[in-house]
């Protein structure tokens, strides 16, 4: 398992790996928003919240058709199948390597791209928190929706069609706590939220991954 | 581990291919899989490897014994020969890959990305992750696809060594690698169309 985590980390950061391509699309995203609806830093501090999670969950889209297409193409999804570690465990694994290239930095990301759109001080931390803690669900629901499209052609766009619907309950609680930080509320509902999709997720998805797999690779 | 068949009937999106195929494969034996393209030896192949389920019949002792090798080789470009090779080999929780290496030459490639391989050096590197996953049936559709004649023969002592430790091959391929094994062909098993029934016939 260590090693296929291994492998899909050596992978993104090779050349062509794609690492840091939603980094760089949520920077872009976030530094064109004042340009579109104007740099009164009193509105762009009350969409600040929303945006930033818009923009992160849009990055996250972005890689979620490499996640299978290349072990597809390249016929090594069919080995690591008849391999023995239970396709449950690789769709995890798949999902937490691409949490750690995708998810991860854009968490990191996040507080430093706050600044440029006026975030109250108060709400760096939510800010963090929230994404922190929705990112996993996004990865683990885009493997889902990346072993459902595995194979198709052009199943990028079709990919992407699936998956937003599914990620809209995870956006209204993770850009809730955002907000109800940024204006110091409290934020524990949607919070508790926002963790229990995520846990959810987490524990019931890969099966359903796996199960649609070996469905897509007879 | 023997590999048994028996009365096997397999599809190929969701057509019946082959049926009533039936044999033993046992250690140390090697069975040449043979018959016209598109009759369904691929088919066969992964329907034994598990990757779908077959429409009739049994097959025992396949659980965990089989080393798959399909048309593609499951390479990443962008990771050496010797990275390739060691990631199958701890999913397969075997150690060495210098065995696999000495087998098919590839020691002087090992630094190598797989991406800038010629097809016939991927090939290899695709035959030696058999020898890393240390299973004893080898399945293989194809292998010597893009081959020169002196990794055919590199292949068929590779081959011949796995059946000498007591491992067995089931091989899918056209040419005559030199092993004494037997030879199915499987031309003979094509699914027959089924008979129209009198509640189909009455809508023609």
């Amino acid at each position: 398992m260590i090693a296929l985590l291994l492998r899909d980390l050596k992978l993104a950061f090779r050349a062509g790996g794609g690492f840091g391509l939603g980094l760089a699309f949520f920077l872009i995203v976030t530094v064109m928003v004042p340009f579109a609806v104007g740099p009164q830093s009193s509105l762009l501090s009350t969409i600040a919240p929303g945006v930033l999670w818009l923009g992160a969950l849009l990055a996250c889209l972005l890689s979620l058709d490499r996640l299978l297409a290349l072990d597809w193409e390249d016929g090594s999804l069919d080995l690591l199948a008849t391999a023995p570690l239970p396709l449950e465990a690789a769709v995890s694994i798949k999902a937490l390597a691409h949490w750690l290239t995708t998810g991860l930095p854009l968490v990191l990301a996040a507080p430093f791209l706050g600044v440029l759109l006026n975030l109250p001080v108060p709400g760096f931390f939510w800010l963090v928190m929230s994404l922190l803690i929705g990112t996993p669900a996004m990865s683990v629901i885009g493997t889902f929706g990346a072993a459902l499209t595995v194979g198709l052609k052009r199943g990028g766009l079709l990919l992407s069609l699936l998956v937003l619907p599914l990620y809209v309950p995870t956006l209204i609680f993770g850009a809730e706590v955002a907000r109800r930080g940024a204006t110091g509320m409290e934020t524990q509902t949607p919070l508790l939220m926002l963790a229990g999709i995520t846990a959810a997720t987490i524990a019931l998805l890969p099966f359903a991954s796996a199960a649609v797999l070996r469905i897509n690779l007879r | 581990m023997t590999l048994t068949v028996t009365d096997l009937a397999i599809t190929r999106g969701g057509v019946p291919v082959l049926e009533g195929l039936s044999f033993e494969l046992r250690p140390g034996r090697a069975i040449i899989l043979r018959g016209p393209n598109g009759i369904g030896k691929t088919t066969l192949l992964r329907t034994l490897a598990g990757l779908q389920p077959p429409l009739e019949g049994h097959i025992d002792g396949a659980e965990d014994q089989i080393a798959y090798a399909s048309h593609s080789d499951g390479l990443k470009p962008t990771l050496t020969v010797t990275e390739n090779l060691t990631f199958w080999a701890s999913v397969f929780g075997t150690s060495s890959i210098q065995p696999a290496l000495n087998a098919f030459a590839l020691n002087e490639l090992a630094d190598r990305h797989a991406g800038n391989l010629s097809a016939g050096q991927k090939r290899r590197l695709g035959l030696a992750r058999m020898l890393v996953t240390g299973r004893p049936i080898w399945m293989l559709d194809e292998p010597t696809v893009s081959l020169d004649r002196h990794a055919v023969q590199m292949f068929a002592d590779a081959v011949r060594a796995h059946l000498g430790q007591g491992g067995s091959a089931l091989i899918a391929t056209h040419i005559d690698l030199g092993l004494d094994g037997e030879v199915l062909d499987v031309g003979s098993n094509k699914a027959k169309p089924k008979p129209i029934d009198d509640f189909d016939g009455g809508f023609l």
